[in-house]
């Protein structure tokens, strides 16, 4: 069993719960130890390298300081959201490319007692360690379930297979580490040409009409090819994809149903676990009839249930006057 | 380049080429900028998924920025409205590392308060803030202070995303801390004051 050192990031606690969950369903059985890096902080995304150099790299350099000193004959570092990987991977390199800006975050890591050796870890995506230390045939001895007939789209993103300093992938635009572990699961893989096109990043929340032609291009093309789900291994993407599907969908008067899902969840059905125990039914785009196809029941989305249908008119407001006003408010909005 | 031109004169550059601009942005950058190897081949403008959107290409940015067009350059939404896919970094035949300059772009137009729209260095620096107090991000505090402030049209049409959200436990109300956020900010600080010397450095 090779022993890691898990860098989760906050999205993995927050809107990629069902990554974290699944991930950690499946690791046992792949053999997979992960041991979290003790009181990590956020990598700062793509917020902080755009407002100044030292601190940026001061904060994810944190992590990486405290992962050297808990590291214990592992120097692995594994990140499964895209942005946090490239983020300690691209701190790990320029500081070695540019001694400068190491001295600079090493002077800043004094202040709290750390410090790091540039290049003394290994920061690794979670793909690329099931991929490559754990092993596809080990990946395929391990299927109980395999996916059959279900049709997945391959949605890597940027930031793992690019810029890619330590030239881990097969290739910065076509990557086929994805397809290989799915149809190892057994799944139908599409050849997806828009795998590692962009989601549109942190564009959803600043300039959203840029977003939505990203998110619309992606999801029209896994419908095209008739994908049942795409299936990625990014927390944006997921959150981009799935959460703005909708406001995409009336920005462009389109229907698209195109469920998105984290990789690690079909790793855990094809393992025999079992979708709830997964975090299948977090999606906002729900899965339902997708893993309906291969004979598998989701749970329920929340938001079907009826009793709390109501309650998604918004934030909590006083209790209408009568039944009457209450009704013809529900009907004007409706028209709206 | 008509108006290219026109903007050089107007910017009143003195010598027919200005290299301190140059200059200034690769010390900014993290890395090796290789921003003076731009042979101006426009493969990023042609590899970019949002270059529709953009005031420049990569590619016109970058020969303003030789040009010494200091103003021009960060006015530009260009770095705004790159979204860090890569594309042009991986493709780039003389490895400039575009997108970090892109970084370097957006962070001295916001200290010299030359960015033409405030979205986007807003959320930059409410998304900081938070993980500065908390050490962690803070999605709940980031997306309701931020869309009340820029997209408050916008919120009727998420009111049920918002909802799922929240009901399928995907955001929480309450920020989450880390234990030693002590340590993290004083870290920051020294970062801060290590940086006010790289710039004055770096500006030469």
């Amino acid at each position: 069993m090779s022993e890691y050192l898990l860098y989760p990031g906050c999205s993995m606690e927050s809107s990629a719960k069902a990554y974290y969950d699944s991930l950690m369903k499946v690791a046992e059985p792949l053999g997979l130890h992960l041991k979290e890096i003790e009181d990590w902080n956020c990598c700062g995304a793509t917020e902080y390298l755009g407002i100044s150099l030292t601190p940026a790299y001061a904060l994810i350099s944190r992590n990486l300081a405290l992962a050297a000193r808990q590291a214990n004959g592992t120097r692995t570092v594994v990140a499964p959201c895209s942005a946090c990987y490239l983020n300690l991977a691209k701190a790990d390199y320029y500081m070695r490319e540019q001694p400068r800006l190491g001295h600079m975050v090493n002077e800043a890591l004094a202040a709290g007692d750390l410090a790091y050796e540039p290049g003394s870890l290994d920061v690794r995506h979670l793909l690329d360690v099931i991929v490559y230390d754990i092993g596809l045939d080990i990946v395929k001895e391990k299927v109980v379930r395999p996916l059959t007939g279900l049709r997945v789209a391959p949605y890597l993103g940027c930031m793992v297979p690019r810029p890619d300093f330590e030239h881990r992938w097969s290739d910065h635009e076509h990557p086929v580490e994805l397809d290989q572990l799915l149809k190892a699961l057994g799944a139908e893989v599409i050849d997806f040409p828009l795998k590692t096109h962009c989601c549109g990043g942190h564009m959803t929340q600043i300039g959203p009409d840029t977003a939505f032609e990203l998110i619309r291009r992606l999801v029209s093309s896994a419908d095209t090819y008739h994908a049942d789900l795409m299936a990625t291994l990014c927390p944006m993407c997921q959150l981009n994809v799935d959460a703005y599907q909708g406001e995409m969908n009336r920005h462009f008067g389109t229907s698209y149903h195109m469920p998105v899902v984290f990789f690690t969840q079909l790793i855990g059905l094809a393992l025999g676990l079992e979708a709830k125990e997964l975090g299948f039914g977090s999606e906002m785009v729900s899965a339902r009839k997708a893993l309906a196809k291969i004979g598998l029941e989701a749970p329920e989305p929340v938001a079907a249930a009826p009793a709390k249908a109501h309650k998604a008119e918004g934030l909590p407001m006083p209790p209408p006057l009568t039944r009457r006003a209450r009704k013809g408010s529900r009907e004007g909005e409706v028209k709206s | 380049m008509l108006d290219v031109n026109l903007e050089r004169v107007r910017a009143g550059l003195r010598t027919e080429e200005d290299l301190s601009l140059l200059h200034e942005v690769s010390a900014s950058t993290a890395g090796v900028s290789r921003l003076e190897m731009c042979i101006q081949c426009g493969t990023c403008g042609g590899s970019c998924p949002s270059a529709a959107d953009m005031d420049h290409t990569p590619r016109m940015l970058f020969a303003m920025l030789r040009a010494g067009m200091r103003e021009f350059v960060l006015r530009s939404n260009t770095p705004w409205i790159c979204v860090s896919c890569y594309h042009c970094v991986v493709r780039c035949p003389q490895n400039v590392h575009i997108a970090d300059v892109m970084y370097s772009l957006k962070g001295m137009a916001i200290k010299a308060k030359l960015y033409q729209d405030s979205t986007a260095p807003d959320f930059s620096r409410t998304f900081v803030d938070m993980v500065e107090d908390y050490g962690r991000s803070y999605e709940f505090g980031l997306a309701t202070r931020h869309y009340l402030k820029h997209f408050p049209l916008r919120l009727p049409g998420m009111t049920s995303m918002a909802f799922g959200m929240l009901t399928k436990e995907r955001m929480t109300i309450t920020p989450k801390r880390i234990k030693n956020i002590r340590q993290l900010k004083a870290i920051l600080k020294r970062a801060k004051e290590v940086e006010t010397s790289n710039e004055a450095g770096g500006a030469r």
